[in-house]
């Protein structure tokens, strides 16, 4: 059961996905789903000018989202950037001030009943009732929902087969958050919320939680997962949105948001202690002796570099082209930005 | 799944639940029968003057425990499990679910009116076998079932409905008490009322639901007169206490 299931999710893990987020996935990908009724071409969310303040303080100033229906999209940013705030505005806990939402063609703000049978949310921080059994939970959960996935294979999906007769108490922390994946997909839902879904978890944890993510994927969900992990936005995600402060700063492909422009690319060699390097490309040498530059052009720079080695017959050791990561924009995007969300 | 069977359903599992906590289960039952035990200990032997009747002070704590036991029961669990609930984030949840507003309240009132049907039959067997207290039977069952069920629907009721004043779980029981406690006392619940209880006091009783509720019981247990004002005065509560709650009840957490 269990295998056969796993086997199933592979083929759309892998191939499909990772070619996706190459290019810039503006496009609706349709027929992937087993669900696409979302409206053959209409996004699955689609936001416009969203805001919400909390008092004198915004938490959203301005949004502009649009979610394809089969994609697994990102809301990355620090703590109090705003995320949570979009996300429950946009499954129908929290109203807004401004701005038009749209989420699988409902309005969460006046459509919630709607709406409700057709998503799926696995919360920051919310519980389960305790003393039922695993099985039992996912059971009570699937009866609420007009259509439901059948309870055993959800829990496989989770990983939690040998769980299922445990009380919800004895669970681990990781095991509440894949029984709380199984109840949010239990529904079957067109779109699944993750509001950071694994805070808190060990790496062994996440690495299976990712998994389980990757598979909804397979299942033809569009997921719409919120985290201020870079690494957790790079593995998932086919796009990426970056808030800090109430606005979004970056948008894309996980893979292309570090490469927007080759601003921040560095080389870094080490010279022979003797040797003094051409003036554009020398520097202060670290205590290991290693030379760091940022370069405008990284390929005129490593061609001037090694132009200037060759000719002298001298070693570069460690010779390496550093592009900033994800972490590394992150942090630029985000920092100017530090603290405007909380006051 | 229709409204009926998605009520049932939830009943079970707020059922399984339920007893899936015996210690809070156990207490819910002991209680009660454990101030029966104390009161009559302490004054079971005097009778207790209620118009013309002559009740025995056993009888009369009989009634007024099964009373005790189903307030406690209904209102007060009510109102601290549901804030634990909230806390928790349960209710956050069950929000975000398409499981209809007047299933989740009217699954959780019936479970509260069987539980308060079971703790009534173990305090009235108690009752009747260690203090020979009568078991209500006939047309007098039937009046007494009525007033039983309508008064834990009530007490559930008024429990989800105080719930909009309590802030977090910690001070779910201090606020459960101050708001229960003295009505408790007022309404002749431990201390029988007599000819010198002074006028505000009945003023309070005839208020408040509690009275009308162990009053209403009491006919059942001691041959007193009953009547359906009695029930009338504890179904308005409850209703008030029902409208309350759908305007008021918060799903998540207070900060």
């Amino acid at each position: 059961m269990r295998r056969g299931l796993a086997s199933a999710f592979v083929p759309r893990l892998d191939g499909d996905r990772r070619e996706r987020s190459g290019a810039v996935s503006v496009t609706v990908e349709a027929g992937s789903g087993l669900h696409s009724d979302a409206g053959g071409s209409s996004p699955a969310v689609s936001v416009r000018g969203l805001r919400k303040a909390y008092g004198p303080v915004e938490a959203v100033r301005g949004v502009d989202l649009e979610i394809p229906v089969g994609q697994i999209f990102a809301l990355l940013g620090p703590n109090g950037a705003g995320k949570t705030t979009t996300v429950e505005i946009l499954e129908g806990y929290r109203s807004r001030d401004a701005g038009e939402v749209k989420v699988l063609g409902c309005d969460p703000g006046s459509e919630r009943s709607r709406l409700r049978p057709r998503i799926g949310i696995v919360f920051q921080s919310t519980g389960v009732e305790p003393y039922l059994t695993v099985r039992e939970s996912v059971m009570m959960y699937a009866s609420l929902y007009p259509r439901c996935r059948p309870v055993d294979e959800v829990i496989d999906v989770v990983g939690l087969g040998e769980k299922r007769d445990e009380r919800v108490v004895h669970l681990s922390g990781g095991q509440q958050r894949r029984l709380e994946m199984a109840i949010a997909l239990v529904g079957d839902p067109d779109l699944l919320f993750l509001d950071e879904p694994t805070t808190g978890f060990d790496p062994a944890a996440r690495r299976e939680a990712w998994e389980v993510v990757r598979s909804l994927a397979g299942l033809g969900k569009t997921v719409v997962l919120t985290t201020h992990y870079m690494d957790e936005a790079q593995y998932l995600a086919d796009r990426v949105v970056v808030i800090a402060a109430g606005r979004i700063v970056a948008e894309g492909p996980p893979s292309t948001l570090g490469l927007r422009d080759n601003s921040g690319v560095r080389i870094r060699y080490r010279p022979p202690s003797d040797a003094v390097p051409p003036p554009s490309l020398g520097g202060v040498a670290n205590a290991d002796g290693f030379v760091e530059v940022h370069v405008d052009d990284p390929v005129l720079a490593l061609h001037d570099l090694t132009g200037w080695a060759i000719e002298r017959d001298l070693p570069l050791e460690g010779l390496e082209v550093i592009r900033p990561s994800l972490e590394d924009v992150y942090m630029a995007l985000t920092s100017g930005a530090d603290g405007g969300g909380k006051r | 799944m229709s409204a009926t069977a998605l009520t049932l359903s939830q009943v079970r599992y707020v059922n399984k639940a339920f007893w899936r906590n015996p210690t809070s289960a156990f207490f819910t039952f002991a209680f009660p029968l454990m101030f029966l035990v104390i009161f009559t200990a302490l004054l079971g032997n005097g009778t207790v003057h209620i118009g013309a009747l002559a009740v025995k002070e056993s009888t009369y704590y009989v009634a007024a425990m099964a009373a005790f036991g189903v307030i406690t029961a209904c209102f007060n669990n009510t109102a601290i499990s549901t804030t634990v609930r909230r806390d928790g984030g349960i209710l956050k949840r069950m929000d975000g679910t398409p499981l209809p507003r007047a299933v989740f309240f009217a699954s959780r009132i019936l479970h509260a009116m069987l539980v308060a049907l079971l703790l009534v039959a173990i305090t009235t067997a108690f009752g009747h076998i260690a203090y020979s207290a009568h078991v209500p039977s006939g047309a007098t069952l039937f009046r007494f079932l009525v007033m039983l069920l309508v008064g834990s629907a009530a007490f559930c009721a008024l429990g989800y409905a105080i719930t909009a004043v309590i802030p977090n779980a910690d001070a779910a029981a201090p606020i459960v008490n101050i708001t229960i406690l003295p009505v408790l006392f007022l309404s002749g619940i431990f201390i029988p009322f007599s000819n010198s209880t002074p006028e505000w006091i009945q003023w309070v009783a005839r208020v408040f639901p509690v009275r009308h509720f162990a009053v209403g019981l009491q006919a059942g247990y001691a041959g007193t007169p009953f009547h359906w004002r009695d029930v009338a005065v504890v179904a308005v509560w409850g209703i008030a206490g029902l409208l309350l709650s759908v305007r008021f009840f918060s799903w998540e957490p207070r900060q």
